[in-house]
């Protein structure tokens, strides 16, 4: 693998990043945190569109691998700005970097500066952290580290995620955490479903490598070892999705009542930021089901295992 | 001037000389008489060829195309007059501007450039543009259209129908409901949605075609639609058409052979509007030709300077080169399937797109006494379509790269040579 820009992995590929992410989580526990695999290496956050997580995520995963990081943000419109994407992508190759770790506001960002960079600057990797509604995939990977270490502990190396029952509910059609999930949880062995309003289902989500339903309670009466909670985007209603806040929540929330319902070891996700008390309830959030917080851990692990076998890694190819 | 034009295949059929005194086609069979002579041996000859739909850029967008640099592009690719769109900055919705690009189009002398008129100023959608002053101009334009946009608020439209009427002009809708494709960038589909880019779905442009063609009927005025882009289109059209409306339209060469699997790799060059649609789309545009649904073949030349393609799909401007690969284009995709015949060619590039435009002079292909705008083409070459071939300002042609039957030779407009050896004459 050269570059990181989809979830959709080999299995193989897939474990051994899940692996080598939990090698990178034992130095967490550790005091002083730092490894020096990536001393000398410089690494671009280049991040077009906001974010405070995953950019700290990424910076904080590439110090601890002594990584030099950079952080540069820009505005997602190019032409608006006057420089081209490729301009400033080529720019910042041209400084001797050795990753690029991508966030855009338009789908197919990663792929394209990817494919340019390929041309001109062969050992720059590239890795996505967000492309519009395309794809997140190292969320995917750091909701399967964190779901495959809930599930099976110290027992996690090696294996994959067959048989996990996994529903995703809330805003689809928007969400790059969707798709990348819909690509790599199945490749892993999981049986993925996704619920949400019919408004915001993407177009031809039933071909895709999961179930697809409107009908949330349905969904929770059958057995499930993990439910991911999307965020909703109140912008969005220029659009028409839903009629009202109160309608969403009636249909698609993650209330108390729900949570109650659900089996006590049934893991509750989102990736976030929340909206408390719209798709997902402050109780059903902080309980002891709750992963919210080890997602966040684990994305560090994760993403220093990405930086490390792309930057670090020999090349296969 | 007297030109004589040895053997031509004449609309690919009887083999003949074509005699062109003083920029009209004096005889058609054995010439004996002397001048200028073009070996035209294994040539099809057609009539000039007549684009109804393309961009020029000028004034406003000339880092992309001029009127001079798009009557090349027109020459090269065997036309020998365009329409040329009203979405340049300022718009040409007003005589000064239409005035402006039918003097630059004389200046640059390569082909017939005719101004379409914006039907609302600026674009906008808000109030008609001054449609008449544009049509008595000295520009004469009869085609109006907010192409780019679409005139969506249907009582516009309807009273730009009825006010066209009386001086025989039409408007040439850009079927695309608004607030159906807020965003849009692609066809609506599974790949759409697996690619995260908004969808531009079917029914945005047929809706509106269905509700202008009873507009159309109502106000018993001339409708043209553009670009149609979809099987359903096509069916809306054909309806329209059994019951009598004045409806005419146009299918692109791209949407006769690309689909939307070309955007997989987000490669920005195929990012049109309409976009690309499914293979039964384009076979049904396909047979909508064969069958006279769709009256013509126009290419909505859209050229882009590179800037504006070398970004992110959803930021990169819509549109792509046509007018140098339109009749490649579509020998390869009906005449060679056997959808229509070469002479069919005639009518669907040239005497169909002239006749919905009001120009004079190419109601019968290659007839004497017609002006002089012939077509000289080799349909037996087959080769790699190369940015050699593109004779414009911009290089956002999807069909570099790709083998396509046919190349224009020779080319004469009003009896003055534009293109020779395959060459823009200068």
């Amino acid at each position: 693998m050269k570059h990181l820009l989809t979830g959709a992995l080999r299995r193989e590929d897939a474990i051994s990043l899940l692996d080598a992410a939990e090698d990178m989580h034992e130095v967490q526990d550790r005091q002083l945190k730092k490894l020096p695999a990536l001393r000398g290496r410089t690494v671009v956050n280049a991040f077009f569109e906001n974010s405070t997580r995953t950019r700290s995520s990424f910076e904080i995963a590439g110090k601890w691998l002594s990584a030099d990081v950079i952080n540069v943000s820009g505005s997602a419109s190019s032409v608006k700005k006057g420089e081209s994407l490729r301009d400033t992508v080529l720019t910042l190759a041209a400084m001797g970097i050795d990753g690029i770790v991508m966030r855009h506001g338009d789908s197919g960002a990663a792929q394209l500066a990817a494919d340019w960079l390929d041309v001109s600057f062969p050992s720059v990797r590239v890795i996505n952290a967000g492309d519009g509604a395309h794809e997140h995939p190292t969320q995917a990977l750091l909701d399967a580290f964190a779901l495959r270490r809930r599930l099976f502990g110290a027992q996690s190396r090696g294996r994959g995620l067959d048989g996990v029952r996994i529903a995703i509910a809330g805003d689809i059609a928007h969400s790059r955490v969707a798709r990348s999930n819909a690509l790599l949880l199945p490749a892993l062995g999981a049986e993925v479903t996704f619920v949400g309003p019919p408004t915001l289902l993407p177009p031809g989500a039933d071909t895709w490598n999961t179930t697809v339903t409107t009908d949330f309670d349905a969904v929770l009466q059958q057995p499930l070892d993990a439910l991911m909670m999307l965020r909703v985007q109140l912008e969005r209603q220029r659009g028409a999705f839903v009629p009202s806040v109160g309608e969403y929540i009636v249909g698609w929330s993650l209330t108390d009542e729900r949570r109650a319902k659900l089996d006590d070891d049934t893991v509750i996700m989102h990736p976030g930021p929340m909206n408390r008390g719209l798709e997902i309830s402050s109780r059903a959030a902080e309980g002891l089901q709750s992963a919210v917080l080890e997602q966040v851990t684990s994305g560090v692990s994760l993403r220093m295992a990405v930086l490390y076998s792309l930057i670090a890694g020999e090349e296969p190819q | 001037m007297t030109t004589i034009i040895r053997g031509a295949k004449i609309l690919g059929g009887e083999t003949a000389d074509l005699l062109v005194e003083d920029g009209v086609i004096a005889e058609i069979g054995r010439v004996s008489a002397e001048g200028d002579e073009i070996d035209a041996a294994g040539l099809v000859a057609l009539p000039g060829l007549v684009d109804l739909h393309v961009h020029f850029r000028e004034p406003g967008g000339e880092q992309a195309e001029t009127v001079a640099t798009g009557s090349r592009a027109a020459a090269q690719g065997g036309f020998t007059a365009v329409f040329a769109m009203a979405n340049t900055s300022p718009v040409a919705d007003s005589v000064a501007v239409v005035e402006l690009v039918h003097d630059l189009g004389r200046r640059a002398g390569l082909v017939d450039v005719r101004p379409i008129g914006a039907v609302t100023v600026g674009l906008h959608g808000e109030r008609l543009a001054e449609l008449g002053l544009m049509a008595r101009s000295r520009a004469n334009v009869r085609v109006f259209s907010d192409d780019g946009k679409c005139v969506h608020d249907p009582l516009l439209m309807r009273r730009a129908l009825e006010y066209v009427r009386p001086f025989g002009g039409v408007v040439a809708q850009h079927a695309q409901e608004p607030r159906l494709t807020e965003n849009a960038v692609m066809h609506e589909s599974e790949l759409s949605g697996r690619l995260g880019l908004p969808g531009w779905p079917s029914v945005a442009e047929e809706s509106i075609i269905a509700r202008d063609a009873l507009l159309a009927e109502q106000t018993d005025s001339r409708v043209h639609v553009c670009h149609v882009s979809t099987a359903g289109s096509v069916d809306i059209v054909r309806w329209a058409k059994a019951r009598g409306i004045s409806i005419t339209a146009e299918v692109t060469p791209h949407h006769l052979m690309l689909t939307e699997e070309l955007l997989a790799g987000y490669d920005p060059l195929y990012k049109v509007n309409p976009p690309l649609r499914r293979d039964e789309d384009v076979f049904a545009l396909r047979e909508a030709v064969a069958d006279g649904t769709i009256d013509i073949v126009a290419t909505d030349h859209a050229p882009h300077a590179d800037e504006m393609k070398r970004t992110s799909f959803e930021d990169a401007a819509f549109g792509m080169v046509g007018l140098e690969s339109a009749l490649p284009v579509v020998l390869k995709t009906l005449v060679e399937p056997g959808h229509i015949e070469i002479a069919d060619v005639a009518r669907v590039l040239s005497s169909a797109p002239a006749a919905i435009g009001g120009l004079t002079g190419y109601r019968e292909p290659l007839a004497v006494g017609a002006p002089a705008n012939i077509t000289l083409v080799d349909t037996a070459d087959s080769s790699v379509f190369t940015t050699e071939r593109l004779a414009g300002r911009s290089l956002n042609s999807p069909f570099l790269g790709i083998e396509l039957p046919g190349r224009v030779q020779h080319v004469l407009h009003n009896g003055y040579r534009t293109v020779a050896e395959g060459k823009v004459v200068e």
